[in-house]
């Protein structure tokens, strides 16, 4: 296995992250806090508990989630378009690396950096409402479980990309409106009948209702089904990604 | 000996059905510098492409460093270095980092001191510090050799090396080969400038509409397919060539003070002095007299012409 090569790429796109601080990092915690002011502290202190849990409480591991997604798929999808753009990919399909190698280093550098952010999320959170983790361990597998499956599928939108516009529609067209709506700020037992059912198609569903669980023990759906779901997604990002460079679907000619 | 790059029977047909490689098959051996030529679009670029990994292969075996270059990639890509025709450079990175990120990327460890080599010998070392961005295009080329030099590649591949630099900065990319050569590291090179094949390869090979249609040692290929001119200067104008004259392959200038005698370079001398002792018997007097080898660009332009 080509190490250096690993090593190489992930050392490259760390090295993005401290460039862009501002961007990478300072960005998204300060709308997560903007989250945490309007609907934890203003709107949240005029709501009641849900499943005995406040409000403002309620909704970090929705807001966790929504960074975390977010951040993955832009990190690994901006990762492995700049070479595409730039015409440097060139060195990457020229190099003694495999596929299997290519994918750990922008996938991993992106995973990183995603579950990086979660957790100053996580100790920014701490200032603006009171939080308890019921299953830490479980919460920091959701958290990297999730960072690598959406880390995988920005990488796949990074390939498919041929614009920038392409690069940002996915995340801000499907992903976005799949997080507000897969139960950040609410818990799908409030919604009506039929919403609740249509709410299972969202996969994002399953992903909140397991995090939340790994944090207070409540949950929309089994935390079983969760992390089926979450691992039946990944395994189609890896698949994806696997005929990607399989076919060398716009990479090589 | 075994060649460091073979190419056998290679075809590339891209999606769109065209055929940019038809049935290409090429040897090139340790140490030499060997020379690509043909005009734009016959398919130089696919072909360093495709021994490089940057494209798919079609039908044909490749192999570089004597690996396959699918079977064996590995082992066949740690072999070769590649200067692109594009600049393509990361624009935020420092040239130090840029180049030790080509070392690892290529699977070599750190090693500071062969970095450190390979940016005196290109005069980046004061810019090591800088963003490549803040460079000029003629920097930006050598950070690309120097990316392709780092991890101590056997192969080098220069697919339009100075393209677009001053004189200055090719002639310390001719030295900079040649050097590289001495050190026993194989060179192919493709280039518009005919003149930089001239000055520096071993062999020429010529590809046209994908095919290659002459591979040669460039001396032989300078004397088999190389013309040499004799023009005499005349004393007196001359209004039509005389019988005598109208025998050699002669033209006479437009103006009539110039005799223009062409043969091929293998050709003996015997037709220059039965000319001079022509002239001499009709009484032609000339002032001057130089004569002129063809050069590999219009022995190029006549094969690619044909």
């Amino acid at each position: 296995m080509n190490l250096y090569g690993v090593k190489a790429i992930y050392k490259f796109e760390m090295a993005r992250m401290k460039r862009t601080v501002m961007q990478s990092v300072l960005s998204p915690v300060i709308s997560t806090c903007l989250y945490f002011v309007v609907f934890g502290s203003a709107i949240g202190s005029r709501m009641g508990d849900i499943d005995n849990i406040s409000y403002g409480a309620y909704i970090i591991p929705g807001l966790m989630m929504l960074s975390l997604l977010m951040q993955s798929i832009s990190n690994a999808s901006f990762g492995i378009y700049m070479p595409k753009f730039s015409g440097t990919i060139y060195e990457v399909l020229s190099a003694p690396v495999s596929y299997l190698e290519i994918v750990l280093g922008y996938v991993g550098a992106a995973t990183t950096k995603a579950v990086i952010l979660g957790l100053i999320i996580l100790a920014t959170a701490r200032f603006f409402v009171d939080y308890s983790i019921l299953h830490p361990f479980w919460m920091l597998s959701f958290l990297v479980l999730t960072a690598v499956t959406f880390s995988l599928f920005g990488f796949i939108i990074g390939i498919w990309a041929d614009g920038f516009e392409k690069l940002q529609i996915v995340p801000m067209m499907i992903v976005t409106p799949l997080v507000f709506l897969g139960g950040t700020f609410y818990s799908i037992d409030m919604l009506p009948e039929v919403w609740q059912t249509i709410s299972l198609f969202n996969p994002v569903v399953y992903l909140i209702s397991g995090f939340r669980w790994a944090f207070y023990g409540v949950s929309d759906v089994h935390v079983g089904i969760s992390v089926g779901m979450t691992l039946i997604f990944l395994t189609m990002c890896m698949t994806a990604v696997w005929w990607i460079f399989k076919t060398g679907y716009r990479l090589r000619s | 000996m075994q060649p460091d790059i073979s190419v056998k029977h290679l075809n590339k047909i891209y999606e769109d059905g065209f055929q940019a490689l038809k049935n290409v098959s090429l040897e090139i051996y340790p140490g030499e510098i060997f020379a690509l030529l043909g005009p734009n679009g016959a398919g130089k670029t696919t072909l360093i492409s495709i021994i490089c990994g940057i494209v798919n292969k079609g039908d044909g075996e490749v192999t570089a460093a004597g690996y396959d270059i699918v079977r064996q990639y590995r082992k066949a890509r740690e072999a070769i270095g590649l200067v692109p025709q594009e600049l393509n450079t990361d624009s935020f990175e420092t040239v130090w980092d840029a180049v030790s990120f080509s070392r690892g990327l290529f699977g070599k460890p750190p090693k500071p001191a062969h970095i450190e080599k390979v940016l005196k010998d290109l005069s980046l070392w004061d810019k090591r510090n800088n963003r490549i961005m803040s460079l000029s295009g003629g920097m930006k080329r050598r950070v690309m050799i120097a990316k392709a030099l780092s991890h101590e590649p056997r192969i080098l591949f220069l697919d339009e090396p100075t393209a677009g630099v001053d004189v200055e900065l090719r002639r310390d990319m001719w030295e900079m080969v040649r050097k590289l050569r001495e050190n026993g590291t194989t060179i192919i090179l493709t280039t518009h400038y005919i003149e930089e094949a001239e000055e520096m390869a071993d062999r020429i090979g010529v590809i046209r509409q994908g095919e290659i249609i002459l591979v040669e040692d460039k001396d032989r290929l300078m004397s088999k397919l190389g013309k040499k001119e004799l023009r005499l200067q005349l004393q007196h104008k001359m209004d039509k060539l005389p019988g005598e004259l109208t025998l050699e392959p002669i033209e006479l200038s437009e103006d009539g003070y110039e005799l223009i005698y062409t043969f091929d370079s293998q050709q003996q001398q015997a037709g220059v002095a039965r000319l001079l002792r022509t002239l001499g018997e009709l009484d032609i007097e000339y002032r001057d007299l130089r004569t002129r080898e063809s050069s590999l660009e219009e022995i190029f332009v006549g094969l690619v012409h044909e």
